[in-house]
């Protein structure tokens, strides 16, 4: 049955200014550009026998040139054509087709049901929730010195972004040498260093090429912080960067091994993630080659499911034999984080992992990106980052035990004010998975779970993933992290301050514009015009 | 609008004078000192703290009171009454003076915890009874403040210029071994007289020249460990994380100073080993008492005084000797005014304490 669906797309192609060079034609992953050959032959044929046009065209031949033609069904809106055009000689457009005008049954609904009466199947998507939901990052702004306390140029003075990942005692204490010096007696657990408060989100091979990894990793040490293999093992092209890397245990246990473990600078047990809350995980074997195979120790082909939970952990009790069994493995070497999907009671559960052992609570919201989720989860289930970043801090600090956890939030940073506005939620860092593909080339065109990423990043095709250079897509990623710090140095001097972790939790840094009085007060954060402690 | 209910940002005076061996002197010096930088504040707070002004009452806690009525008073007295002895109970004395108008009511109570008090609600440290006693008075009885707590001595502040209200308490009557002051410049208008400095919780005072700018983080930091930040002043955070990191979690001073102002991670990453590993923990650890900002504060207690600036020095400190007097002051010129030239005279480095400690022959 011929699809009804209208493409969302329109390809334009300048033919004055292509010059046939066929860029696009091999650059496109999902086989929306062609040559228009087989058009012209069938034009011949269909004029075949009517001698006038055929003596008409065979004139013609050898000076029409073969032109290229686009397939809009097929077309993603990836760019990946418009930006390597030698001669800026295509256009991507949404497709202006008019349809009755209604709030309610806007275009896209009736795409899904078309889509599923054709199919009968389950809606599939990448990337982060892209609906217009209210964020809480564009209504709150950041606090600057005016005279009664003076600003502090970034350029001048030293502006630190250090910050450490792990569980921090209430209180040190300290021997004294016979000289009189102090030694630290407190024995703490182990920390992670990151120079600048950023890290990759987990994003697995099979997800992502094995070059998007290997740029991450690059990237993670040039630049002083972690990148996260996510559930799909670890690759040994890898292993070079293991003090940069913390690697999951997710449901599916893939690539879960001694060596793996060992190989890490931290170990996360993965629980949900932003996208996906509640459900499990599917990579679909044609995603499985060989080599994501052998990483993730599953046979070549063959779909990788990850189940909804944890077939081990049915409660909280549960959790913390994990954490433990975790800890045990690794001699009490490495941190052991938990990573969550936001959802309602959040707060709640951040305070149970919190007291189960766990070193790092990763909280993903529900912008939070993913390889392949069914559209409606990703769109419909969760909650946004800011309010349960601000719960899950306030939450245990009345507990007292947020010195026993740190805080990674993720979902949704798109620059360096949404990175301070979470630090100064009470985030001790962030993590950026779409930003960080941004910066690769990704223009979130939303196709990950196809596996046909035209920019080498979500995708196993080799002809594809060659595509991508690991060493100048690491380079980005550095330069991205680098803009960002100074960024945050800049606001952190605004602030009149010297040092990250006088932005860490100070709410009263931040103002609400445009949040109602429930808003505010879960936030924790006082609207603009109020003053200091006003 | 009351001071507490807002936060008043505001620019100051310090200045303190201490003899390392108890030797006492009345109010007449520090006066001097703190009224030549007259400048530095506008007429809405000053005050004083003395130390070893009540040597007859020594073992007892001196709780100074401001009460708006006296029925706020009599209030604040009935809840003395049924957690302390109460051994004296007295209107501070003061002088009539032109400047200070529309003064409160001021008490002095000389008190002991009940015994029976500790055991039934298992306090082992008094001085947690003192503290919460001081957090309930502030925060539960209307109109009724605790200027200071400790042991034989004393916090004297209110509105108007310091050198008026010295004046007004008649401070050239009392004699310690150690006093600190405080002219404040608020940018507003309080009005409030516990807004003034010192800032004080048992015998610990605070005076303090800055705005902190983590304020937000410092506060929330404490009220994990119970402390609430009612007057939403930065001094109060000084005096509470002093208390915290020193009497609750046993750090040396001179390593709760490097938590206040903590060394940049430059040049921890330069020290050896050991010294290295301890404060990166320190700052690990800490990290939400790092006071950001602006300031120089002057920390006093029973037995010493600590001279602190922020880690880049935004706001002026210099200290100086004579004898067996060590001096501190927001400026030279108040510095030289205390006892007359000093024997030396230096600026206090950023981040890097001053730290003075009578000497333990000495019972104060």
């Amino acid at each position: 049955m011929r699809s009804i669906i209208p493409p969302d797309f329109v390809i334009r192609i300048d033919h004055n200014k292509c010059r046939r060079c066929g860029t696009c034609v091999r650059g496109c992953g999902f086989g929306a550009l062609s040559f228009a050959r087989s058009l012209w032959d069938r034009s011949l044929a269909i004029f075949k026998g009517q001698e006038d046009m055929q003596k008409v065209y065979s004139r013609l031949e050898g000076y029409i040139p073969d032109h290229v033609v686009g397939d809009n069904t097929r077309c993603v809106q990836c760019h990946y054509c418009v930006t390597h055009c030698p001669e800026g000689a295509i256009n991507i457009e949404p497709n202006p087709l008019a349809y009755k005008a209604s709030h309610h049954w806007l275009p896209e609904y009736m795409r899904n049901v078309w889509l599923q009466a054709e199919t009968g199947g389950v809606i599939l998507t990448g990337s982060g929730n892209d609906k217009a939901y209210f964020s809480y990052f564009d209504h709150m702004v950041l606090d600057a010195c005016q005279v009664t306390n003076p600003s502090i140029d970034p350029l001048r003075e030293p502006m630190e972004l250090r910050t450490y990942l792990g569980s921090k005692p209430d209180a040190l204490e300290f021997d004294r040498f016979p000289d009189g010096r102090l030694r630290l007696k407190t024995r703490l657990a182990p920390q992670l260093r990151l120079d600048t408060p950023i890290v990759f989100a987990a994003m697995s091979y099979g997800a992502i090429s094995l070059n998007a990894q290997k740029a991450l990793a690059m990237a993670a040490k040039e630049a002083g912080t972690l990148m996260n293999t996510g559930e799909g093992g670890l690759h040994k092209d890898l292993y070079p960067y293991a003090d940069h890397v913390i690697v999951q245990v997710a449901s599916g246990r893939f690539g879960v091994n001694a060596e793996y473990l060992e190989r890490a600078a931290a170990v996360e047990i993965k629980i949900g993630q932003g996208a996906k809350p509640g459900i499990g995980g599917h990579l679909p074997g044609e995603k499985v080659t060989e080599d994501v195979s052998q990483t993730r120790m599953i046979p070549v082909g063959t779909d990788a499911l990850s189940p909804a939970p944890h077939h081990d952990i049915y409660s909280i009790e549960d959790l913390a034999q994990l954490i433990y069994a975790i800890k045990e493995a690794t001699a009490y070497t490495k941190p052991v984080s938990v990573k969550i999907a936001a959802v309602h009671n959040v707060a709640a559960i951040a305070s149970g992992i919190a007291r189960a052992g766990a070193d790092i609570i990763y909280i993903d919201g529900f912008r939070g990106g993913t390889g392949a989720s069914p559209l409606i989860i990703r769109d419909h289930v969760g909650i946004p980052i800011e309010v349960a970043l601000a719960a899950v801090d306030e939450r245990l600090r009345q507990e007292g035990i947020r010195n026993r956890v740190s805080i990674i939030a993720a979902g949704g940073i798109r620059h360096s004010g949404d990175v301070a506005k979470a630090i100064a939620l009470g985030a001790d860092a962030v993590a950026v998975g779409t930003a960080a593909l941004v910066a690769m080339g990704c223009h979130v065109c939303q196709k990950c779970y196809t596996g046909n990423c035209s920019w080498g990043i979500a995708t196993q095709r080799p002809e594809l993933v060659e595509r991508l250079d690991p060493e100048k897509a690491a380079e980005r990623l550095v330069n991205l992290l680098r803009g960002w710090s100074l960024e945050l140095k800049e606001i952190l001097g605004a602030l009149g301050t010297n040092a990250v972790e006088s932005l860490r939790g100070n709410r009263e840094r931040l103002r609400g514009v445009g949040l109602n009085e429930q808003d505010l007060r879960i936030l924790g954060v006082k609207p603009a015009g109020v003053g200091i402690g006003g | 609008m009351r001071e507490g209910m807002v936060r008043i940002p505001s620019g100051c005076a310090v200045s303190a004078v201490m003899n390392k061996r108890g030797r006492r002197i009345n109010g007449e010096p520090i006066t001097r000192s703190i009224a030549c930088m007259h400048d530095r504040s506008n007429g809405l707070g000053g005050g004083f703290a003395a130390y070893g002004i009540y040597p007859e009452f020594a073992e007892l806690y001196a709780f100074h009171l401001l009460c708006n009525s006296e029925a706020a008073r009599l209030d604040a007295d009935a809840f003395l009454q049924k957690n302390f002895e109460v051994h004296r109970a007295e209107p501070i004395p003061t002088r009539r003076v032109r400047e200070i108008t529309d003064p409160p009511v001021i008490w002095r109570y000389f008190v002991a915890p009940k015994r029976e008090c500790l055991e039934y609600r298992c306090i082992e440290d008094e001085r947690d009874l003192v503290t919460e006693a001081v957090m309930t008075i502030n925060n539960r009885i209307p109109g009724a403040y605790v200027m200071s707590s400790g042991k034989n001595m004393g916090v004297f502040k209110g509105v108007g210029y310091p050198e008026d209200i010295a004046r007004f308490y008649r401070l050239e009557e009392y004699e310690a071994y150690m006093w600190t002051a405080h002219g404040r410049f608020p940018t507003n208008t309080p009005g409030w007289w516990g807004g003034a400095h010192p800032f004080n919780l048992l015998d610990w005072s605070v005076v303090h020249n800055g705005e902190i700018s983590s304020y937000g983080i410092n506060k929330r930091y404490l009220e994990m460990f119970g402390y609430r930040l009612e007057l939403q002043t930065d001094t109060e955070v000084v005096a509470y994380l002093f208390d915290l990191l020193h009497r609750r979690h046993g750090l040396p001073l001179p390593l709760v100073c490097r938590v206040l102002a903590p060394p940049f991670w430059k040049d921890i990453d330069k020290m050896e080993p050991a010294e290295r590993e301890a404060y990166t923990a320190l700052r690990m650890v800490y990290g939400s008492a790092l006071m950001n900002g602006p300031f120089s504060i002057i920390v006093s207690h029973s037995r010493g005084l600590i001279g602190l600036n922020d880690r880049i020095k935004l706001r002026p400190l210099v200290c100086g000797k004579k004898g067996d007097f060590v001096l501190l002051a927001s400026e030279e010129s108040a510095l030289r005014l205390l006892l007359g030239d000093p024997d030396e005279v230096w600026a206090v480095r950023a981040g890097d304490p001053v730290i003075v400690t009578m000497e333990r022959s000495v019972a104060a």
